[in-house]
């Protein structure tokens, strides 16, 4: 099967998705139902695809496959903002119920923490991109530990809130913030168009990119950067979906195989909106609210995280 | 024309290349003989800006290499290194056709695809064009990557150890290719060898290099003589005249 036939069953399976989740069991008011489900449709498509292209971007600069930008620590920042916010101000504070500023403070500080990361590395080291993701596991794993350190300190009531707050929910979405996510993500995406066919020359390696004229550090830095950019904005508006770019950039590899990016990308895109869509009606119509889409990603993106590391280790063995 | 004007590099206190000044002779073959960890490869790497040289500066037209765009430089001067591991797969043609990036960005014209035609042809790689990377033996990967550095069609062509994984009969091949480079279409091929009797019967200069530093550098007939040897590799090399070509025969001199 060619890849562009491939593309086009993807792109029909994220239509029916779609389809099947604006008009199913609409009970009621048609008006009120449609479009609060088509803005739910909105925020998942664009965290999708923002998630899909900085794992594949990701993945292309450090040459390995199961890593996640998440290991740099960004989400991380995300629960430390929030349970910051939680334990000082409490959940009734202004900078819960002001959902701008929530969003504000939380896209600041983590697009901030990964540029002060980035500068104080690219300085440090000539080619630090090893180095980079040690320390950015390590701080998250410190920022991790500071959270639940917190946590625990912090009057169960707001506890039960503020988790809430840590797992990613497409079911209450602002719209003004989604259109201020999807003109961000406009414009990182912009930007990635225009380097998909570096990225392509990248994954033959650092010296074979730049034999063939590529900016090599300068390239990996910007593409750091946009991801970043991508992961705080989609954090900031449902939260983080941790295993969520792992899964999608795998089973897009996998699916079409080919070192364009402009393919990988687009499919890893069109599987992410199939399985937010279809999670998300599963979670509605199937388990009743009962449970929250990121419990199930997280819990098949698990089990899927352990096949590859399984796989991985038998090729290498 | 490169120039390298007192190039210095130094891994932690060790210094690996220490004050090499060369120029490379244009439209002909340069070696880089000596033993290992003489700063060969290291050399090379400077020369093709892989890697940043601690004082020093190489020149290409007059213009210090950092300070070239990079793709303008790419299409002066192609680099190939010994280790090449993909992660993605590609098939021979993919990865020659990586060659024209330089040029096309990614977007082959006519003009490109004959460019990896003729380069595909070149390295005898017509036949298996559409086969994938890992599902060739090592000999076959090399003449691949050989290939794609031809699609980029470089004034300047530099290899480090492409004889690596060969066996006699592509070592050969490959040489004869490089030569033809150089003979026909005026190229400038900058090579790291391993073998001299390679170097002895391929190459228009020698440059020897011993724990860092150029012991040796001119045309090859006043490099490959015993005494020239004994300084560069502390070794008893007899050298023996053979059809026209000198050969040395050191598998089993003594020091």
């Amino acid at each position: 099967m060619r890849n562009s036939t491939k593309l086009i069953i993807l792109t029909v399976i994220a239509l029916i998705c779609i389809l099947l989740y604006g008009f199913y069991d609409i009970k009621g008011g048609f008006d009120y139902a449609f479009p609060r489900r088509m803005m739910r449709v909105g925020a998942m498509v664009i965290t999708g695809f923002a998630i899909a292209y900085s794992t594949v971007v990701f993945q292309t600069i450090t040459h390995n496959r199961i890593l996640t930008p998440s290991v740099m620590g960004i989400d991380s920042m995300f629960e430390v903002v929030q349970t910051l916010i939680f334990f000082f101000a409490g959940s009734v504070s202004i900078w819960v119920v002001n959902q701008y500023l929530n969003f504000a403070v939380s896209i600041v500080a983590m697009i901030l923490f990964a540029l002060i990361l980035y500068r104080f590395l690219f300085r440090a080291d000539k080619h630090p991109i090893y180095l980079l993701l040690l320390i950015g596991m390590i701080l998250g794993t410190f920022l991790g530990s500071l959270v639940s350190f917190l946590q625990v300190l912090i009057d169960p009531v707001e506890y039960l809130s503020l988790q809430s707050r840590l797992f990613a929910s497409f079911t209450n979405i602002k719209v003004e913030l989604l259109y201020i996510s999807i003109g961000i993500l406009l414009l990182a995406f912009a930007y990635g168009y225009r380097i998909m066919g570096q990225l392509d020359v990248m994954s033959l390696g650092r010296e074979n990119a730049i034999n063939l004229g590529i900016n090599y550090d300068r390239l990996v830095l910007n593409v750091l950067i946009l991801s970043s950019v991508l992961i705080a904005t989609s954090t900031a508006l449902v939260g983080p979906i941790t295993f969520f770019g792992l899964i999608v950039a795998n089973l897009s590899y996998q699916f079409l195989v080919t070192y364009k990016h402009s393919i990988l990308i687009l499919g890893a895109g069109l599987i992410s909106v199939i399985a937010l869509v279809g999670g998300q009606f599963i979670v509605e119509h199937i388990f009743e609210m009962n449970t929250t889409l990121s419990v199930i990603i997280n819990f098949v993106g698990g089990i899927y995280f352990i096949y590859l590391l399984l796989k991985e280790s038998r090729a290498a063995g | 024309m490169i120039e390298i004007k007192g190039l210095t590099k130094r891994f932690g206190n060790k210094p690996v290349v220490e004050d090499v000044s060369i120029k490379i002779q244009p439209g002909a073959i340069t070696s880089f003989i000596g033993p290992n960890g003489a700063g060969k490869s290291t050399l090379l790497s400077m020369v093709s800006r892989l890697l940043d040289a601690d004082t020093g500066e190489v020149l290409l037209d007059k213009n210090d290499v950092k300070k070239w765009k990079s793709d303008e430089f790419a299409k002066r001067v192609s680099i190939l290194k010994q280790a090449n591991f993909l992660n993605v797969r590609l098939t021979i043609r993919e990865l020659v056709s990586f060659g024209r990036y330089p040029y096309s960005k990614g977007r082959l014209t006519t003009e490109d695809e004959q460019f990896v035609d003729q380069a595909i042809a070149y390295m005898n790689l017509t036949d298996m064009q559409d086969k994938f990377l890992d599902e060739l033996s090592g000999g076959q990967k090399q003449r691949a990557f050989i290939a794609m550095v031809i699609a980029q069609d470089t004034e300047y062509i530099l290899l480090d150890e492409p004889l690596n994984n060969l066996d006699m009969k592509h070592s050969v091949q490959i040489m004869k290719i490089l030569r033809k480079l150089v003979d026909d279409l005026g190229k400038t091929v900058v090579i790291v060898l391993h073998d001299i009797n390679f170097a002895s019967v391929y190459s228009d200069n020698i440059v020897a290099l011993k724990n860092g530093r150029v012991v040796k550098d001119g045309p090859t007939n006043e490099i490959i003589n015993s005494e020239a040897l004994r300084e560069i590799y502390d070794m008893n090399i007899p050298v023996q005249e053979q059809n026209g070509c000198r050969i040395c025969v050191y598998f089993n001199s003594h020091s």
